[in-house]
């Protein structure tokens, strides 16, 4: 049994609403006022992924500002998988607590918003009441009121963004890395066993699933409706046909894999692999500055551009410190605190924030530093490919678990 | 009040588990409202069987429980066989408690990092000795056959059984049976085996049961040492319990009961494998063979225990080293820089985690440690003394939280909890801890209180105490070591739990092992290192405390300084 059909009419790209409710100032100011006063004292919990140090230090500093400015008091609750913050809020709700939660905030986006919203295990919509949410811009940037193609409705607010980001150790290359799905297969032929994707269901493994089947597939179409509205099969077939050629030369000839991101960085350090690909364009220049990766590793994006996506925190249902979880939510949003993300020296986030809108004084604070050799350049960030509807993603995962687990 | 005591434990340890099961069961059945299942179906079952590689989960799962077992059993009783009392022994015996609290988690790691291809083994002989100017492309760690998994358990099993043997032999009193045995011809490790091993094993069969059932649905050591494509059936159940897709909990609580299936058919094929080794062994016995393989047999047990000890400290060393390591590429066998940044960096927000740990597992602890001395005091006073070895005594009933897989009844446990209206807070993991530390506690702690001579207790009463009185001034101060080393047991489990920690507390209550296992997500040697450290290194702590407080205290009263 599957989620049932996840019928939200798609895609809504523009979506004037919210605009014009964030608008409508004077009454906003005095709601958001009221919000403001009743967070004051407030614990919040926040269910945030926590395998990155450098991502836990950003928390713990966004939990000394809240505290100082807003006396909202941030708990970092720290998990390994975002679904078993779901899983806790959908456990609450099966046994009836439905104004008692323990989950004040979550951290997520695509398939886990996906599930909750169609559970209706979420608060809202609340986005466009926070102040500072008109600074992304939406009706110039779809992408912070869509995830994974489906809107939010504001039942989840925009935070980072992330984006498919290669990296290698230019010291291993003679000739320039490969910059296209066949130049990987080509380049994984030549160097066999220096090249793997986290395992299936890890999303940054899925989402190098979906890079590849968009590249790959006839009828791109296709990807951007529910999966049960076309032939899976068809449209997948070149995808099957291309991991079949690529896994005997991949890192353990394709019976194992890496476990995540994370990992494959670490097979990188270890001298193991020889290419990789983050979803934090910041990534491999911060893992230089660790000590992690060597100075020689380089960073790129392939040719026709790479999946990006935005994450997003959302509040559930039940919880009993919404105002407190949206004073957090909307200070994540302050051009500060997505100036202090997007700091490479702090974790590399890029921002939601629409920087080209915002005037000179603000715009100042989000100025990059441009000649770490280990970073991304900016301009390259610009071809971004867009997320499927979500169901592709389970339909990839189930299918690539079938084809490749127990053999 | 006393009497209190033995229906109280058995109502906390019994109780949770049972409610647990059930929500486990009724989903997996297909009934769970707040999803929409309102009838009762197959479909889970229907679901769980198609899922991807689902033989092979279930054949490790059952396969590890049944080797990490035999071999550990066979590696502690050819080492107890062959002990001489030399240094080395000792030694070696020493080293048990030390091993024994570090966390199941810290010794994976530790593992995993000393035999991968990139690890610290394959650094020390490269390039010279192997050639490899980077790591070889071979699997070693998360084998398909789930070989390292069972390596790694057995690291960690062969000193529990190891020190429940040694909690046990004193009853045989195996000198004089094996100097009887060596009087009749027997060579001394032949006779060990013959006449002593037959007497001890029902003394720890249901140590052995526990190490069965922890064996096949061990989650975080699988997550670190087991197979992935597809890895155990525990750890499929709980990626299906944490499925963003919420249908998939009902192939999760599905998959539950197998696993409590899995176990139980792991058990009864190990019960099988008793009779059959009783048979066999009874005609070894009958033959009157005084010894062959002497030689052979006492080198195996002491070189394996040897092994399987050093394994452990290295891997532990090599954590150590990654803790403080700068840029450290492979083949080099040390890092090209020693810097203090990950210690620093982590020790910020090392305090809050560590504050919780401490103040959960000292609360369980000390509850646990009460209701033993309860219920142990009350079977003194009423001459009650429990039959040992079966499952189905009271003693057996101890044993439920140890043998019922933690995956299987944890999340229905949740569940129940959230109806009853119960909020997760800290009492509410202390009570899931106490779990865990309470069997552990009452195990190490009633051979010594039931050994412990009763004629203090007659001399006292004698001489005009109360029988209270008897037990504050006299029982308790003489029981002062084993008292403390069962703390430092119930310390160390309760410090090394994972999963009823994170689901009773709604991860709200973090503990440096649920730290150490979210931060393990990220995969980085350097803080998994140092939060490793911390995990090894607090139940160490409560170790040397229990054995440096009674010397200290009782520094002019030699006989009452525990065992050394």
């Amino acid at each position: 049994m599957r989620i049932p059909a996840l019928a939200v009419p798609l895609p809504a790209l523009a979506v004037p609403l919210f605009v014009s409710l964030s608008l409508s100032l004077p009454a906003a100011a005095d709601t958001w006022q009221h919000v403001l006063d009743d967070a004051r004292g407030q614990t919040v919990y926040w269910h945030a992924w926590a395998g990155d140090t450098r991502v836990n230090d950003y928390l713990d500093w966004v939990k000394r500002q809240v505290r100082d400015e807003h006396g909202v008091e941030l708990v970092h609750v720290k998990i390994d998988d975002t679904g078993a913050a779901v899983s806790r809020v959908l456990a609450e709700r099966s046994a009836g607590n439905h104004d008692d939660g323990s989950v004040d905030l979550i951290w997520l986006n695509g398939e886990n918003f996906a599930a909750m919203k169609a559970n209706d295990l979420l608060y809202g919509p609340f986005a466009e009441t926070l102040p500072n949410f008109a600074l992304t811009f939406p009706e110039h940037n779809p992408e912070v009121v869509t995830d994974f193609t489906l809107p939010t409705e504001g039942y989840e607010s925009p935070w980072g963004k992330a984006q498919i980001t290669f990296y290698y150790d230019a010291e291993e290359f003679d000739e320039a890395p490969p910059r296209s799905m066949a130049e990987i297969l080509a380049w994984a032929e030549a160097n066999p066993g220096r090249f793997t994707y986290p395992r299936i269901p890890d999303f940054l493994g899925s989402t190098f699933l979906k890079q590849a089947l968009i590249v790959l597939a006839d009828d791109t179409k296709a990807l951007y409706e529910p999966v049960a509205q076309s032939d899976f099969e068809t449209v997948t077939a070149p995808l099957w046909d291309y991991l079949d050629a690529l896994h005997p030369h991949l890192w353990r000839s394709g019976r194992q894999f890496a476990a995540s991101g994370p990992e494959m960085r670490r097979l990188m350090a270890d001298g193991e692999l020889a290419l990789a690909f983050t979803f934090n364009p910041a990534e491999p220049a911060a893992a230089v500055a660790d000590f992690e990766l060597p100075e020689s590793t380089r960073s790129y994006v392939l040719e026709g551009g790479t999946l990006g996506n935005v994450h997003f925190v959302a509040i559930p249902f039940n919880s009993p410190r919404r105002s407190g979880a949206m004073v957090v939510a909307n200070f994540l949003l302050s051009p500060e605190a997505q100036a202090h993300k997007q700091d490479i020296s702090v974790w590399g986030d890029p921002t939601v924030l629409d920087v080209t809108r915002l005037d000179d004084e603000t715009r100042a604070l989000f100025a990059q530093e441009r000649d770490n050799p280990a970073l991304l350049a900016p301009e390259a960030l610009a071809e971004t490919l867009p997320e499927p509807h979500p169901s592709w993603m389970t339909a990839l995962q189930d299918a690539w678990q079938s084809r490749y687990v127990g053999r | 009040m006393l009497r209190f005591a033995p229906p109280l434990i058995m109502a906390l340890l019994v109780g949770p588990i049972l409610a647990g099961l059930v929500m486990a069961v009724l989903p997996a059945f297909g009934y769970l409202p707040a999803l929409g299942g309102h009838a009762f179906s197959l479909d889970p079952w229907r679901q769980l069987f198609g899922q991807p590689g689902l033989a092979r989960s279930v054949g490790v799962s059952f396969a590890s429980g049944l080797v990490t077992t035999a071999l550990s059993l066979a590696v502690v009783l050819l080492f107890l066989a062959g002990v001489s009392g030399s240094r080395l022994d000792r030694w070696i015996r020493r080293m048990v408690a030390p091993l024994l609290s570090v966390p199941h988690a810290a010794a994976a790691f530790g593992l995993a990092f000393l035999i991968a291809p990139s690890g610290l083994l394959a650094r020390l002989v490269s390039p010279e000795l192997s050639g490899w100017e980077r790591p070889p492309d071979v699997q070693i760690v998360q084998d398909p056959w789930g070989i390292s998994l069972m390596a790694g358990l057995i690291i960690k099993e062969i000193p529990f059984l190891l020190l429940m043997c040694l909690a046990a032999l004193p009853q045989l009193d195996p000198e004089r049976r094996v100097a009887m045995a060596r009087s009749l011809g027997y060579r001394p490790t032949t006779a060990w085996l013959k006449v002593v091993a037959p007497s001890l094993y029902p003394l720890i069969r249901l140590p052995v049961f526990a190490v069965i059932a922890y064996a096949t649905s061990v989650v975080d050591v699988a997550l670190i040492l087991g197979p992935t494509l597809p890895p155990t059936l525990a750890v499929s159940i709980l990626t299906w319990f944490n499925d963003p897709n919420l249908s998939q909990r009902f192939v999760a609580s599905a998959g539950a009961v197998l696993q409590l299936g899995v176990t139980a058919s792991a058990l009864i094929a190990w019960w099988c494998l008793e009779r059959l080794a009783a048979r066999l062994g009874r005609r070894w016995l009958d033959r009157g063979e005084r010894g062959r393989s002497e030689r052979p047999l006492r080198l195996a047990g002491k070189g394996l225990i040897l092994l399987a000890t050093l394994t452990a400290f290295v891997g532990i060393a090599g954590l150590a080293l990654n803790s403080v390591a700068g840029f450290w590429r492979f083949p080099d066998a040390l890092p090209q820089g020693i810097t203090a940044v990950h210690w620093l960096r982590a020790l910020p927000t090392l305090s809050g985690p560590v504050a919780s740990t401490v103040l959960i597992a000292t609360a369980a602890t000390l509850v646990a440690l009460a209701l033993t001395l309860a219920a142990l005091e009350n079977e003194q006073r009423t001459g009650r003394q429990p039959a040992q070895g079966r499952l189905l005594s009271a003693l057996g009933l101890l044993y439920l939280p140890l043998i019922v897989p933690q995956i299987a009844f944890l999340f229905g446990l949740v569940v129940m909890m959230e109806s009853l209206g119960i909020r997760p807070t800290h009492a509410l993991v202390i009570f899931g801890h106490l779990l865990f530390v309470l069997p552990y506690v009452f195990l190490s702690l009633s051979e010594s209180y039931r050994l412990f001579d009763a004629r203090w207790s007659q001399l006292a009463l004698s001489l005009g105490a109360s029988r209270n009185g008897t037990f504050w001034r006299v029982r308790l101060p003489m029981l002062l070591a084993p008292m403390l080393t069962a703390a430092a047991v119930g310390l160390a489990v309760s410090i090394g739990q994972y999963l009823p920690t994170q689901l009773l507390g709604a991860g709200r209550v973090p503990t440096v092992t649920t730290e150490a296992v979210s931060l393990a997500a990220g995969g980085n040697r350097r803080v998994i290192g140092v939060w490793a450290m911390v995990q090894a290194s607090l139940p160490l702590v409560g170790f040397i405390i229990a054995v440096g407080l009674p010397r200290l205290l009782w520094s002019n009263r030699r006989g009452m300084r525990g065992s050394p």
